[in-house]
C-alpha cells in the first residue's frame, strides 16, 4: 500500500469512526476530530523529519494495519499464565488486540479512593472525569501517530488515583496480540491520573500469542499532581515480526515523581516517545531504559524532558546492547525554559556493539535557557573494554563465557534500577538466559 | 591616541589625492544576480572555461535550492537580489577616508588589543594601499616561500597561474551541490586564498591572510583551498583578531583543506566580524562552509577556531578522515554576547582503519546570546579501531542567554570507540569568591575563570594569535556581569 492510500484508509476509517460518536459528549467528539485533522496534516513521518531520520517507518505504512472489532479472539486464561511474575501479587488487566478483556482480567480489590477500569467504559459511563485529562499531555503538534491514536483508539487503562490514595500492588495492565491471518492493528490508550499524595506502580506489558505480523499504536498519558509519586514500567515484548509505536506522556505537578522504566526486548521496528513536562517547582523525573536487540531488530527511543520550572531534577539512564544486524537509536532531548532556574538534570547514553553489522545513533540534546542549571550529558558508543576481557581470561575464564559475562553486567546495571523486585530479577533470569550466563545473586538495590 | 590618528590622518590626506576612486567605480556590477551577472565576473576575473562552466553549473543548482531551516538561528529571510555579487576593493568611497571618520568604540578596542597603528586603519577599512606598502611586505614573503616551491597566492592568481591544480582541487571536498550557502559561494565567489606546499616541505612560517594584503578585502564570497601534498606541513591564520568594519550583511565563504599521504594542515580561525549593536541591530551574518579531507594514510587536519564576532555564525568545520591512521582535530571558543547567536560545531567522517578525532567546544553565552554546539560524528563500517573523543562545555553568564547542544553520534563498526560529554553551567559562584577574597575585582575574576574554561583551546592556537584570543575574549565579554 503506498502512503497516500494507507492515509486515506486511515482518513476514512476516521470519517466512519466519527459517525458512530454522535450519541458522546461534545468534547469526545472535539478531541478526536482534532485528532484527525492533525493527521490529516501531519501523515506519517518520513526519514526526511529530522525526529525520524533514523527511523523509516515506510513497512507500517506499507503493511496497511487494520484494528479488529472487539471480541474477535477467545484466548485460553492459562495461555497468560507464563506472562505474570512470579511472586508479585498484582492487579491485573488485560487487553486482547487492543480490547479490555474481562474474563481474563482479575484485578482484585481496589482500596478507597482508586478507581481503575476500561477507558471505553469510562468513557461510557464516566465521561466527565476523563475530560478535564484526556489529550491534555500530548503536544499540539505531536507525531502522525499519536493523531492516529487519539482519533482512532478503542480502549486501554483508566486510572485514577484520589488524593492521598496508596496502591500496595502494582497494576500489571498486559496487552496481548493474537495472532490473525489479517495484519492487525490495536491502538491501546491509557490515562493515569495521580491525585495529590497519591503513589502507585504501573507495568505495561506487550506481549505476543503466536507469531504474526501485527502493529501496536500505544499512548500513555500520565498526569502527576503534587507530591503524588508514580513508578511505571514499560516492558515491550513484542513478537518479532511485531511494529510498535509507543507514547509516554507524563506532565508533573509540584514536587510530583515520576519514574519510567523502558525495557526493550521484542519487536521487529520500535519506536518510544517518552515526554515528560515538570510543569512546578521540585519535580523529579527519572527515565532507565535497556534494548537488547538482535537479529534485523530496531529500537527508537526519543525522550523529551522539559523544565519548566524552577527547581526540577532529572535523571536519564539509557543502555544498549546490539547484536546481529540490529540498529538502535537514542534521541535525549533536555529543555531547560528561562524560568527553570536551579535545573539539575544529567542524561547518559551508552551503547555496546557487538556485531560487526550492528548499528548505533545516539544524539543527546540540551537546550538551556536559564544559567543557574548544571546539566550535564554523556554517550558512548564502542565495545567491551580490552583490558576486562583480558582479567577474566587471565582467570581461566573462556574468551565467550568472559564477553557474555561483560556484556551482562552492562545490562544489568540498569536493571539494578528497577525498584520491584520480582520484575528485576526475571528479568535478570531472562536477560542471562539470552547472553547464556548464570544469573548473578540479587545485589542491594540502587535507591 | 589623538597623536597617532593625527599622523594617519596626515599621512592619509597626503596620499589620498592619488585618487583611485574611478577605479572602483568601473569595478562593480550592479545588484542581483543570474547568468550574465555570473557571466560577468567570470570575464572580469578573466577566467578559463572550466571555472565559468563550474560557476554556472553551480548557479543552475542553487536555483533548485531552498534556505536551510535547521539551524538554531533566526533572522529575516536575505534578499538575494539585493546583493552585489562583485566590486573589488570595497573599501572604496563608501569606506571612511582616515581613522577620525571610524567608529571611536571600535577605535577604543584596538587600543585594548595592541593593535599596531597600521593594522588598525586596515582593519578599520580606511583605504590603506597607499598608507604602507603592503606590495613589498607581499613579495618578502613571496620569495622566500618560492624558494621552497610553496605557492601561496590569492585564488584569481591561482586560477590564471595554476589552473591544473585549482581545476583538480576545487570542488573535491566541497562540491558545487554541497549546501545552499557554499552553491551561492561556489556561483559567485569573489576571491580568496590558495595554498600548495609541495612534497616533503614544511612551511616555514604561519601562513595569513594578512600577509597577503592585496586580497585581504575579499568580502562576502570568500573562497579558500589549501592543499598539502605528501610529508608537507603547514600552518595558515585565517582573519583578524580585532573587529572588522564591514557592514555586509552576509558572508558565505567556503574553506577546503587537502591532505595527501602524511601531509598536516592546522587551520586557526581567530573570527571577529562586526557583531551588530548592544541592542542586536546590524551586523555580520556568517555562514560558512569549512571541510578538509585527509585524503591519505597519517594526514592530520586540526581546525581551531575563536568565533567571538558576527551577528549569527554559523559554521562547521569539518574532517573527512579517508586515510588509515589519519587524524582530525577540532577546537573551538565560541563567544556570543547581547544578541549574537552561534550555531557552529563539528563533522568527523570515520571511514580509514585507526583514524582519530579529538573535538573540544567551549560555548559561552552572555547577554541575550545564544549558543549552540552542532556536532556529527560518523563511523563508518570499514573505521576499524576508529575513536572519537568529544568534549563540549557551555558556560552560561546572566539569566536571558541559552546554550544548546545538538550532538549526532553514528556508529557502524564495532571496534569503534566514541564518546560524547557535555556540560552547562553558569561561572561558579565559589570560584569567583574565592578569587575576588584575594582582590581581584569582578571583572578581572570572570576573565580568569572564563580564560581557564578556554585554555583546552587557546593552547592549540599559534601563541600571538592566543595573547590576542585572551584579550578579545575579555573585550567581547565586557559589561556582560556586573
Amino acid at each position: 500500500m503506498n502512503p497516500n492510500t494507507a492515509k486515506e484508509t486511515y482518513l476514512d476509517a476516521m470519517g466512519a469512526a466519527e459517525k458512530g460518536l454522535a450519541g458522546a459528549p461534545s468534547w469526545l467528539r472535539e478531541l478526536r476530530r482534532s485528532g484527525a485533522a492533525r493527521f490529516a496534516e501531519a501523515g506519517f513521518p518520513t526519514t526526511r523529519d529530522e525526529a525520524w531520520k533514523y527511523t523509516d517507518v515506510t513497512p507500517i505504512v506499507q503493511a496497511g494495519f487494520q484494528s479488529v472489532a472487539k471480541g474477535a479472539n477467545g484466548v485460553d486464561p492459562a495461555r497468560l499464565d507464563g506472562f505474570w511474575f512470579e511472586n508479585l501479587p498484582s492487579h491485573r488487566l488485560v487487553f486482547v488486540n487492543g480490547h479490555y478483556s474481562e474474563k481474563l482480567s482479575t484485578p482484585g480489590a481496589w482500596p478507597e479512593g482508586v478507581t481503575v477500569m476500561s477507558l471505553a467504559e469510562a468513557l461510557r459511563d464516566q465521561a466527565h472525569r476523563i475530560e478535564p485529562y484526556l489529550g491534555r499531555c500530548v503536544p499540539e503538534k505531536a507525531h502522525g501517530f499519536a493523531a492516529l491514536n487519539t482519533a482512532l483508539f478503542a480502549d486501554g487503562a483508566f486510572i485514577h488515583l484520589g488524593r492521598g490514595a496508596r496502591l500496595t500492588w502494582p497494576i500489571h495492565l498486559l496487552y496481548v496480540t493474537t495472532g490473525a491471518g489479517e495484519p492487525l492493528l490495536s491502538q491501546p490508550r491509557n490515562l493515569v491520573v495521580a491525585e495529590e499524595d497519591s503513589q502507585a506502580v504501573l507495568i505495561e506489558n506487550y506481549v505476543a500469542i503466536g507469531e504474526s505480523v501485527y502493529f501496536t499504536n500505544a499512548l500513555t498519558e500520565v498526569v502527576v499532581g503534587p507530591h503524588a509519586l508514580i513508578e511505571h514500567y514499560r516492558l515491550q515484548e513484542e513478537g518479532a515480526q511485531a511494529f510498535h509505536i509507543g507514547g509516554l506522556h507524563a506532565h508533573l505537578d509540584r514536587d510530583g515523581r515520576f519514574t519510567a522504566h523502558g525495557i526493550d526486548l521484542g519487536g521487529r521496528l520500535v519506536r518510544n516517545d517518552l515526554r515528560s513536562v515538570l510543569d512546578a517547582e521540585g519535580a523529579e523525573c527519572q527515565m532507565n531504559g535497556l534494548y537488547v536487540l538482535g537479529g534485523r531488530q530496531h529500537v527508537d527511543n526519543h525522550t523529551h524532558i522539559d523544565h519548566a520550572k524552577p527547581r526540577g531534577t532529572s535523571r536519564e539512564f539509557y543502555k544498549g546492547v546490539l547484536d546481529g544486524r540490529s540498529r538502535a537509536v537514542f534521541h535525549g532531548r533536555v529543555i531547560v525554559r528561562p524560568d527553570a532556574q536551579h535545573t539539575d538534570a544529567q542524561q547518559v547514553n551508552n551503547n555496546l556493539l557487538l556485531s560487526r553489522d550492528a548499528e548505533a545513533d545516539t544524539k543527546p540534546q540540551l537546550e538551556i535557557y536559564a544559567d543557574d542549571v548544571k546539566c550535564a550529558h554523556g554517550a558512548t558508543v564502542g565495545q567491551l573494554d580490552p583490558d576486562a576481557l583480558f582479567y577474566l581470561r587471565s582467570r581461566a575464564v573462556d574468551e565467550t563465557a568472559a564477553r557474555d559475562l561483560l556484556t551482562y553486567a552492562f545490562a544489568r546495571d540498569v536493571l539494578s534500577r528497577l525498584r520491584l523486585e520480582p520484575v528485576r530479577s526475571q528479568l535478570e533470569r531472562h536477560l542471562a538466559a539470552k547472553l547464556r550466563v548464570a544469573a548473578l545473586p540479587q545485589t542491594q538495590e540502587v535507591f | 591616541m589623538p597623536t597617532s590618528a593625527q599622523q594617519l590622518d596626515t599621512l592619509l590626506k597626503r596620499e589620498y589625492k592619488a585618487g583611485f576612486v574611478t577605479d572602483v567605480e568601473t569595478d562593480a556590477v550592479p545588484p542581483g544576480l543570474n547568468e550574465d551577472v555570473i557571466r560577468l565576473i567570470s570575464a572580469k576575473k578573466n577566467e578559463p572555461e572550466f571555472m565559468r562552466e563550474w560557476r554556472l553549473k553551480a548557479y543552475r543548482h542553487w536555483l533548485t535550492m531552498t534556505t536551510p531551516a535547521w539551524a538554531h538561528v533566526h533572522y529575516p529571510p536575505i534578499d538575494y537580489q539585493a546583493i552585489v555579487y562583485y566590486s573589488a576593493p570595497k573599501a572604496g568611497k563608501d569606506g571612511p577616508r582616515s581613522l577620525d571618520e571610524v567608529d571611536p568604540k571600535l577605535l577604543e578596542t584596538y587600543e585594548k588589543l595592541g593593535i599596531p597603528l597600521k593594522e588598525r586603519a586596515l582593519l578599520a577599512g580606511v583605504a590603506v594601499d597607499a598608507v604602507f606598502d603592503s606590495v613589498s611586505v607581499a613579495t618578502t614573503f613571496r620569495e622566500k616561500l618560492g624558494s621552497l616551491g610553496i605557492i601561496f597566492c590569492s585564488f584569481s592568481e591561482a586560477v590564471q597561474n595554476h589552473p591544473e591544480l585549482v581545476q583538480k582541487y576545487l570542488g573535491s571536498v566541497v562540491p558545487y551541490t554541497d549546501n545552499f550557502y557554499a552553491t551561492l559561494n561556489s556561483a559567485v565567489f569573489s576571491d580568496g586564498s590558495f595554498v600548495y606546499v609541495p612534497k616533503g616541505v614544511r612551511c616555514p612560517m604561519e601562513l595569513s591572510t594578512y600577509f597577503r594584503i592585496n586580497a585581504s578585502k575579499t568580502g562576502q564570497f570568500e573562497r579558500t583551498l589549501i592543499i598539502a601534498d605528501e610529508g608537507a606541513y603547514v600552518s595558515y591564520l585565517e582573519g583578524c583578531s580585532a573587529p572588522m568594519r564591514d557592514e555586509n550583511q552576509l558572508h558565505a565563504a567556503v574553506v577546503e583543506l587537502v591532505a595527501l599521504k602524511d601531509a598536516q594542515i592546522k587551520y586557526s580561525t581567530v573570527q571577529n566580524w562586526y557583531p551588530g549593536d548592544a541592542q542586536g541591530r546590524g551586523g555580520i551574518y556568517n555562514f560558512v562552509t569549512k571541510r578538509g579531507a585527509c585524503r591519505g594514510p597519517n594526514a592530520r587536519i586540526s581546525w581551531t577556531q575563536v568565533e567571538t564576532g558576527s551577528a549569527i555564525t554559523w559554521k562547521y568545520p569539518s574532517v573527512i578522515l579517508e586515510g588509515d591512521n589519519s587524524v582530525g582535530e577540532f577546537y573551538s571558543v565560541a563567544v556570543t554576547n547581547n544578541f549574537q547567536q552561534a550555531d557552529t560545531g563539528t563533522k568527523m567522517i570515520h571511514i580509514g582503519k585507526n583514524t582519530k578525532s579529538t573535538i573540544i567546544s567551549k560555548g559561552i553565552a552572555a547577554g541575550r546570546g545564544s549558543n549552540a554546539y552542532r556536532g556529527l560524528v560518523k563511523i563508518l563500517k570499514g573505521a576499524e579501531n576508529a575513536r572519537n573523543y568529544t568534549q563540549c562545555d557551555s558556560l552560561l553568564m546572566g539569566d536571558k542567554c541559552s546554550a544548546h547542544t545538538f550532538p549526532y553520534i553514528e556508529v557502524k563498526n564495532p571496534t569503534a570507540r566514541v564518546e560524547h560529554e557535555a556540560t552547562t553551567s553558569k561561572i561558579s559562584d565559589d570560584q569567583l569568591f574565592y578569587l575576588q577574597s584575594r582582590g581581584l575585582s569582578t571583572e578581572d575574576a570572570v576573565s580568569m575563570v572564563v580564560n581557564g574554561f578556554c585554555k583546552a583551546v587557546f593552547k592549540e592556537l599559534p601563541m600571538e594569535f592566543a595573547v590576542e584570543a585572551q584579550k578579545l575574549l575579555g573585550v567581547s565579554l565586557e559589561g556582560a556581569i556586573g
